[in-house]
């Protein structure tokens, strides 16, 4: 069954063409690497599928429904998680999860089961009334993918969730993606290491708002002849 | 747990949590009414005057007295000799100087007249000069009424000053200080907050969220609604209670006005922060935009009967005018709905106006 359904989808700012005729479906539970350089198209693709921004033509189905007619619905059943880190820095770790578990509609009773759920499991659970300004990176990109995934959704929508953090945060990071994705919460994630691109199910590839290639990462290795990630990225989107 | 309690939750943690800021928006408000009600004072009080007396007779002394108990003036230096007065403005010492004319005492009875008093002003502050001038001249006016046997003059002038009998200015600095108070902490406040979320990044977390655009924005608003309302209280009991500024009309009329202009400069808040994409140019834009405008244009500091033809109607596409004349007419002068009625409607017809921008803007930018 497919989760994210992506057909023609077209985006024009003025002259300027993001998005040029992408066409993809990522299926229920998968875990799908958005991959890309620096202004290939990503972030935008990513705002459309999220209901943040409409596209100029095509079909983009997230969820079940209709981005750009119903695009309340899908915000209803997904999670997303933007490039800046963007939980509230005066906000106490425990009011971080209270406030997204209000906004997505939890009752009180709800949100407090999954705040301790989720502060056990990432070990905050000495530090809840800690003010986020005070957690190391790492911390906070760990709680602010548990905030963006609170409510349960059916897709996670990940922007280079994890620019800038170490490589061992990065290991318990992506622990917790497997760990959503098992629980069937599908995860479109988009990253600029070559490594997290190795953890996912399928890649897709993303030049001058094309998708050059989309496949699971061996299969894309072995097609292209090349050794590694970091070479067929390179070889690819030149 | 509704979504928008959620927000109000967020947002006033948020407020409480920046103690900078709370401190500033309690404290200002406050220090602003004490400043301008104690020392941009424009009354005349115990102003230092020199007297000249060429005269010393017996009337003479009695003129002294009458300007100097009057409570408007302060004698600081007897003055002796014609230099003196040039000097003592010099340096400062005095304000103003009387001189009284020679044989002052046998001119006022003499029927031809001819008792002379000079009045000299220092006119480097040219409206303050032309105030004291005319209060002495009032004191004077009356000593020489009172005084003289000759038939009293065919017209006699008498100034009533209606509903400021000794035209305190605090009267009308308070309605002004609200204009100003309430747009520094609405529309300002609110812009930034707005505008911050903006940078963040958290903004994008919110729209990507089931929220509706207009619920993100009264949860955005309701605290600051909150806040300003609390200030409008505070300022109305201060010029209330410490400079005893009359409150005539009704209570809730005055609430009604104060509810009225806050919704419009949160409306203002709002349009500015989607028009603006950083705090900085959020912050300049409320500054040259919003807070000059209220200042300059409001008739708080300028009467706008004296401005240019131009300036009158700027004057009044602007809303703090009509929130100071309302405040001005129930609070001092007692007037009901009867006399504000039309200054409500604008504000309401502003209100409206902004009121769709905002939300227009704030739509066009998700888009």
């Amino acid at each position: 069954m497919d989760i994210i359904n992506v057909k023609d989808l077209v985006m024009k700012f003025g002259d300027f063409t993001a998005n040029d005729h992408l066409t993809f479906s990522v299926k229920k539970g998968e875990i799908f690497g958005f991959l890309g350089a620096n202004g290939a198209g990503k972030t935008t693709a990513m705002k459309i599928l999220c209901g943040l921004l409409k596209p100029s033509s095509g079909c983009v189905v997230v969820a079940g429904y209709n981005v750009a007619s119903h695009p309340e619905k899908v915000k209803r059943n997904i999670g997303y998680m933007s490039q800046k880190f963007s939980l509230n820095d005066d906000l106490t770790v425990a009011e971080n999860i209270l406030v997204y578990g209000a906004i997505y509609g939890l009752s009180r009773a709800e949100i407090a089961r999954r705040t301790e759920a989720v502060l056990e499991k990432l070990e905050l659970t000495q530090m809840r009334r800690r003010l986020v300004r005070t957690l190391s990176l790492g911390w906070k990109q760990k709680l602010a993918f548990s905030v963006a995934t609170i409510h349960r959704p059916s897709v996670v929508f990940l922007d280079e969730p994890t620019s800038g953090v170490d490589p061992v945060t990065r290991r318990r990071f992506w622990e917790l993606i497997y760990e959503a994705a098992e629980n069937g919460i599908t995860v479109f994630v988009s990253t600029h290491y070559m490594d997290e691109a190795e953890y996912c199910d399928r890649i897709s590839i993303m030049n001058r708002g094309q998708i050059i290639a989309l496949d699971r990462p061996r299969q894309l290795k072995q097609v292209h002849g090349a050794e590694s990630m970091n070479e067929l990225f390179i070889l690819l989107a030149r | 747990m509704s979504a928008l309690r959620g927000l109000i939750i967020k947002e006033s943690k948020h407020i409480l949590r920046d103690r900078k800021t709370l401190v500033i928006l309690f404290v200002i408000p406050v220090a602003l009414v004490l400043i301008i009600g104690y020392v941009v004072s424009m009354d005349v009080k115990d102003t230092v005057i020199g007297v000249y007396d060429k005269a010393r007779d017996s009337e003479s002394v009695r003129l002294t007295n009458r300007i100097v108990s009057s409570g408007y003036f302060k004698l600081g230096k007897i003055i002796t000799h014609d230099d003196q007065i040039e000097s003592a403005f010099r340096t400062g010492s005095i304000r103003m100087a009387v001189v009284i004319g020679d044989h002052f005492g046998k001119r006022m009875l003499q029927p031809a007249g001819g008792a002379a008093v000079q009045i000299i002003a220092d006119a480097s502050e040219a409206n303050t000069a032309q105030l004291l001038v005319s209060y002495c001249e009032a004191v004077i006016r009356s000593f020489a009424l009172e005084e003289s046997v000759v038939a009293r003059p065919p017209v006699e002038v008498e100034v009533k000053m209606f509903f400021n009998p000794f035209l305190n200015s605090i009267y009308m600095s308070i309605p002004g200080i609200m204009a100003l108070v309430l747009i520094i902490v609405t529309a300002m406040m609110t812009s930034l907050s707005i505008t911050r979320e903006k940078e963040l990044g958290s903004m994008e977390i919110l729209l990507a969220s089931p929220l509706a655009p207009f619920q993100i924005i009264i949860g955005k608003v309701a605290p600051y609604l909150a806040l300003a309302s609390i200030n409008a209280v505070t300022i109305v009991l201060l010029g209330y209670f410490v400079f005893r500024v009359p409150m005539l009309g009704s209570w809730q009329l005055l609430f009604l006005i104060n509810f009225l202009y806050i919704y419009l400069s949160l409306a203002l808040g709002i349009l500015v922060s989607s028009l603006a994409s950083t705090q900085m140019v959020a912050m300049f834009a409320s500054m040259f935009g919003l807070l000059l405008p209220t200042m300059l244009l409001s008739g708080f500091i300028f009467p706008i009967e004296n401005m240019p033809d131009w300036l009158q109607a700027l004057s009044r596409i602007l809303p703090p005018r009509y929130y100071v004349e309302a405040i001005k007419a129930v609070m001092i002068q007692g007037s009901g709905l009867a006399v504000v009625w039309h200054h409500l409607l604008v504000m309401s017809a502003f209100g409206m106006i902004y009121t769709i921008a905002a939300v227009k803007k704030f739509k066009i930018r998700m888009e």
